[in-house]
């Protein structure tokens, strides 16, 4: 028996709509069986909470009087984008500031602006006949800049590579402290509750779907970067490590900083926390299949990270519920693993949008395209230089 | 001899006790095993110690209260590492840093620490991501 999307927003609409979490949805399926349970539920919601360094917010200052074409911008001495037009700029994420350094960096003040402090613009022009201020310094908020969006070129990664450490020495990386000897493992995603792991082959997410982004309605944009769905899958359709990515967009001034966070990665620099909940509906049994995947049937890759000359670093095959237990067999011996994405705020924004979409405040949009199959990652040729 | 046990106890000394001989008075009258794990005692300003105290559990409590009687702070399970967890967001950098099982997440949860597993190493507090990991011996 299949569903449509109209049929489920109407179901939403009248406050009837059956909606529950994808954890939630593993005993459903189990007590009620797959086609009892595709009729009875409506909506799985998915969410994930994890370091995304690929993301940022374009800023539209206004213009001052005379107007200055900035060239050179800096937010809290952020360095931020000046090549686009006279008093727009990007900031990334991951951009530090001049004074502190990787204490404090573009997730920070995009942050701050949410939070509705003021912050600090620079802004320096070589100066033009129509745009002749050269240099300004004032302070800006968000209540009073035109528009202020976040957006992320890549985030929610489908699945990524767990992490370990095989040489003598401590490392510090974006998959956080890696102990030497195989001290310790590290691992992404929110497994069995995560976006994409629940929609492997992304039939329902797509350009347009209307998102969960850090407390505000947000949207996919686009196909994230790096995304891969040449990779080679489980059975299930999950890609074995990092697969499909989404670009995503939403206001900053409907956000809170409770779902979006900067993190500080030690010797490694700022990236951004980044609360993601997207619902799927139960179009039919098959997409139930799909929602109904647990840890144990998500398999990665464990990586030594101390390799990084591009050759196979794969240690073992790995799945979520073994990563989640606390520790996993590396060589012969158990080691202690630990995540890097909350499971706490995962959850907690799984269950917010599932509250959202039971009050009927929260409507599912149809993908107005599809992102592309079989396509694969590319890597960087390196080429002699005259 | 009745059973020993072992405990960390973190010291706060005011001004005007910064010379009192605590940690002698612990061992001579108590009969208690010290290990100073951390000290900075700033004579006639302030100061703060950890110790790792081992002896009888009778002989431990009287110290302690020899301690407070002399207007020292006490805190018992004490530690250098302060963890601001109303801020805590669950990300899981500080149990990756966390050699000794000290840091522990709960399910579905903000972080757990165990003063007692924990060996006052600090890289915690380079590893948390949100910068809510401090160490109490830093403000000095």
């Amino acid at each position: 028996m299949a569903k449509t999307y109209r049929e489920i927003n109407e179901k939403i609409a009248s406050g009837k709509a059956v909606v529950v979490d994808a954890e939630e949805i593993i005993d459903i399926v189990k007590d009620e069986g797959l086609e009892a349970a595709a009729k009875r539920v409506d909506v799985v919601t998915t969410a994930t909470f994890g370091c995304m360094c690929s993301s940022g917010a374009f800023l539209n200052f206004g213009h001052a009087a005379p107007p200055i074409r900035m060239s050179e911008i800096m937010l809290n001495k952020v360095p931020c984008m000046g090549g686009l037009a006279a008093v727009d700029t990007y900031i990334g994420a991951t951009s530090e500031s001049e004074d502190r350094g990787w204490e404090y960096g573009g997730a920070h003040v995009i942050c701050d602006l949410i939070d509705g402090k003021s912050v600090l613009l620079e802004a320096r022009s070589p100066g033009t006949d129509c745009y002749p201020t050269k240099e300004i310094k004032t302070y800006i908020r968000l209540d009073d800049i035109n528009e202020a969006y976040l957006y992320n070129p890549r985030n929610a990664y489908q699945n990524y590579a767990a992490a370990t450490n095989s040489s003598d020495r401590r490392l510090y990386t974006y998959m956080g402290i890696l102990q030497p000897r195989y001290g310790n493992v590290t691992y992404a995603t929110s497994g069995q509750l995560s976006p994409l792991m629940n929609d492997p082959k992304m039939r329902t997410i797509g350009m347009g779907t209307k998102i969960f982004l850090a407390g505000a309605q947000g949207y996919v944009t686009w196909y994230g970067t790096q995304f891969n769905s040449a990779k080679p899958a489980s059975a299930n359709g999950i890609p074995i490590g990092g697969g499909r990515t989404i670009a995503v967009a939403g206001d900053m001034r409907a956000m809170s900083t409770d779902f979006i966070r900067p993190g500080v990665l030690e010797k490694y620099g700022v990236s951004m926390f980044v609360g993601i909940g997207i619902p799927i509906p139960v179009l039919d049994v098959e997409m139930l299949k799909c929602l109904a995947v647990e840890d144990k049937d998500i398999w990665t890759v464990l990586e030594d990270y101390s390799d990084r000359s591009g050759a196979d670093a794969t240690i073992r095959k790995v799945n979520y519920a073994e990563l989640k237990s606390g520790s996993i067999m590396v060589n012969d011996r158990m080691v202690r693993t630990s995540p890097t994405t909350s499971l706490m705020k995962s959850k907690e924004i799984a269950q917010i949008l599932k509250e959202w979409i039971s009050s009927g405040e929260f409507t599912l949009t149809e993908p107005v395209m599809s992102f592309p199959e079989n396509h694969a990652l590319k890597s960087l040729k390196i080429r002699k230089v005259k | 001899m009745a059973a020993t046990k072992k405990t960390k106890l973190l010291l706060m000394f005011p001004k005007e006790l910064t010379g009192e001989p605590a940690t002698w008075v612990l061992v001579k009258e108590y009969d208690l095993k010290i290990n100073i794990l951390k000290a900075s005692i700033n004579y006639n300003i302030e100061g703060r110690l950890l110790l790792e105290v081992e002896g009888e559990p009778r002989k431990i409590n009287e110290g302690i209260a020899y301690l407070k009687r002399s207007g020292i702070k006490v805190e018992k399970n004490g530690t250098s590492t302060l963890i601001d967890t109303d801020r805590c967001i669950g990300c899981g950098m500080c149990v990756a840093a966390c050699e000794t099982g000290a840091l522990t997440l709960e399910p579905y949860g903000k972080v757990q620490f165990s003063a007692e597993k924990c060996l006052e190493c600090m890289l915690c507090v380079k590893a948390c991501s949100q910068r809510i990991i401090t160490n109490a011996f830093d403000r000095f």
